[in-house]
């Protein structure tokens, strides 16, 4: 049946319209811009941007700092979704609590937490003289680990409920059976629930690193302008530098980077579902 | 139970304490730094104190912010509820090739760069003849809070039994009047859970937002995040506690209409 012949169809119309236009329309000319020069395509700006050694520096920033910050979110996510799915009723509350809550608070108010907490005074500080770690405090705000622990902390609920979500649907029986055939508890899990939760996984890491790559009120407030990604620099060079051409560049990479993650994850996703 | 699974058991239950700790820490400091009376953030605070609340008042630029995100996101809110489920039902109900793709993409800016899409829309709107900032925030608040009511309402529309609309209609009553009185209740919750998830999301976003400031209009985030980079002091963690209660209520609200595990849902 052809669309035009649905009428129920139509309604979709509106929302769609609406996007296109005003989102679809001005990406695609962002795109289209960043490759048209003076005479007709070209990759100058590419060439350029990427024949700066200080550019290199900072997409290496931008990808270090969120492959950190995913790992530290898988790390403790994947063992926190296993733990929300088992937990008995009152630490089950507690935790969707701790999980849902902070994420209808503003990044602009964690970040600003986070500015307090990781001072030379701060909590992080404090724990770690007094677990014997450091011999005296120390400042982590304005440090890539301080900024690795603050974006961990506002990413992880994006690790923990993608995991969560495959983890309550695997029938607890697939590892009595694995255990009464006799398999040892680490073959059970590297073969059972590994595999299992892998589609979980991958959507996990899907939403952090891309989260981590793109974010850029949390490295305003928690590293500042000595240490530049990807997506500060985009934000620099439009808001105060007025040089859009850099702007624009690097708003490509970004976007490139953010699709590619995407895309390939739900790829993954989808193989890694058909198969299990 | 041997060592292996005790090992295991152990490494779960410290990650789910690690994990509520952890996440709840900005809130609580948030919270106790605003009620300090000390204006370096020493924790725990020398002595407590509401003069940050007091300052509250007749803090610059504060109340007009506040203004005009919450008109911002109110009016995005009412858009995207209205074109977002005339698009959901379109895609449970209609019959045409390519649905999945619509899907995906009303939900997209979602998954994208804000401060890409910001600067897109920017250049855009500026093409179109569109300067003015606060109208531009409106049209561009309906992009971001879109793909949450798309989502909710998508996933409640394909668990409805449409010929409830049907039996509706054989008791008496007319088209209108059955959708009103059975699908409009039983989208309900949906439509209240997504709607303040949009909220929420428009009240807090940045990267696209700042691209719609002028002199005049500022959005809440905006403004705070100009305090605490012009002078920090505890008046924006006294600010901040009243997000932390908005959202508090928003949990609330959301546990008593669907359930705290239905709100986990991904």
């Amino acid at each position: 049946m052809k669309a035009w012949r649905d009428p129920v169809a139509l309604l979709a119309v509106p929302a769609s319209l609406y996007l296109l236009l005003l989102y679809a329309l001005p990406l695609l000319w962002l795109l289209a811009k960043s490759f048209t020069g003076a005479e007709g395509l070209t990759l100058k700006p590419y060439i350029e941007f990427f024949s700066d050694p200080f550019n290199w520096r900072v997409v290496w920033n931008t990808l270090s700092v969120a492959l950190w910050v995913t790992l530290v979110c898988l790390v403790v996510g994947y063992p926190a979704a296993f733990a929300l799915a088992r937990a008995g009723a009152a630490l089950q509350i507690a935790m969707l609590v701790a999980i849902i809550l902070p994420l209808s608070v503003g990044v602009v108010v964690k970040a600003f937490a986070w500015q307090i907490v990781l001072q030379r005074n701060g909590m992080v500080s404090q724990l770690l003289v007094a677990t014997g770690v450091w011999d005296e405090p120390q400042r982590l705000l304005f440090t890539p680990p301080g900024l690795v622990l603050g974006a961990a902390n506002i990413f992880l609920p994006f690790m923990i409920l993608p995991i969560y979500s495959v983890v309550k649907l695997i029938d607890p029986r697939l590892l009595e059976a694995g255990a009464t055939l006799g398999a040892a508890p680490v073959y059970r899990f590297v073969k059972i629930m590994l595999p299992l939760t892998l589609p979980g996984v991958v959507s996990g890491l899907a939403f952090v690193f891309s989260m981590a790559v793109s974010m850029y009120v949390i490295p305003s407030l928690l590293i500042g302008d000595r240490f530049q990604t990807l997506s500060t620099l985009t934000g620099r060079s439009f808001l105060f530098m007025r040089n859009e051409q850099l702007g624009s560049t690097t708003a490509v990479i970004l976007l490139a980077l953010a699709v590619s993650v995407v895309v390939s994850s739900s790829w993954l996703a989808r193989r890694l579902g058909s198969r299990a | 139970m041997t060592p292996v699974e005790r090992l295991g058991r152990g490494i779960m239950w410290s990650a789910a304490i690690v994990t509520v700790v952890f996440l709840m820490t900005p809130l609580v400091v948030t919270v106790a730094a605003s009620f300090g009376s000390s204006s370096v953030f020493s924790l725990p605070p020398p002595a407590w104190s509401m003069r940050w609340y007091e300052r509250l008042a007749n803090t610059r630029g504060l109340w007009p912010a506040l203004l005009v995100s919450v008109e911002v996101a109110a009016f995005a809110t009412i858009v995207a509820l209205g074109l977002g489920t005339l698009c959901a039902i379109a895609l449970v109900r209609g019959r045409f090739p390519g649905r999945e793709g619509v899907a995906t993409f009303l939900v997209s800016p979602l998954m994208l760069p804000g401060l890409v899409v910001g600067i897109a829309m920017l250049q855009g709107f500026k093409a179109a003849g569109l300067r003015e900032a606060y109208t531009s925030l409106l049209v561009a608040h309906v992009i971001i809070t879109l793909p949450y009511v798309v989502r909710t309402v998508l996933g409640a529309l394909s668990l409805f039994d449409f010929s409830l609309i049907d039996a509706a209609r054989t008791l008496g009553c007319s088209y209108p009047t059955a959708i009103l009185r059975v699908l409009v209740p039983a989208l309900g919750p949906a439509f209240l859970t997504s709607g303040m998830f949009a909220f929420l999301a428009s009240m807090d976003n940045y990267p696209i937002s700042i691209f719609f400031t002028d002199g005049w209009t500022k959005t809440l985030p905006i403004q705070m995040l100009q305090y605490v980079e012009e002078n920090p002091d505890p008046t924006i963690a006294a600010i901040s506690t009243g997000l932390v209660l908005l959202a508090v209520l928003v949990l609330v609200v959301g546990d008593r209409l669907v359930g705290l595990r239905k709100l986990a849902d991904f």
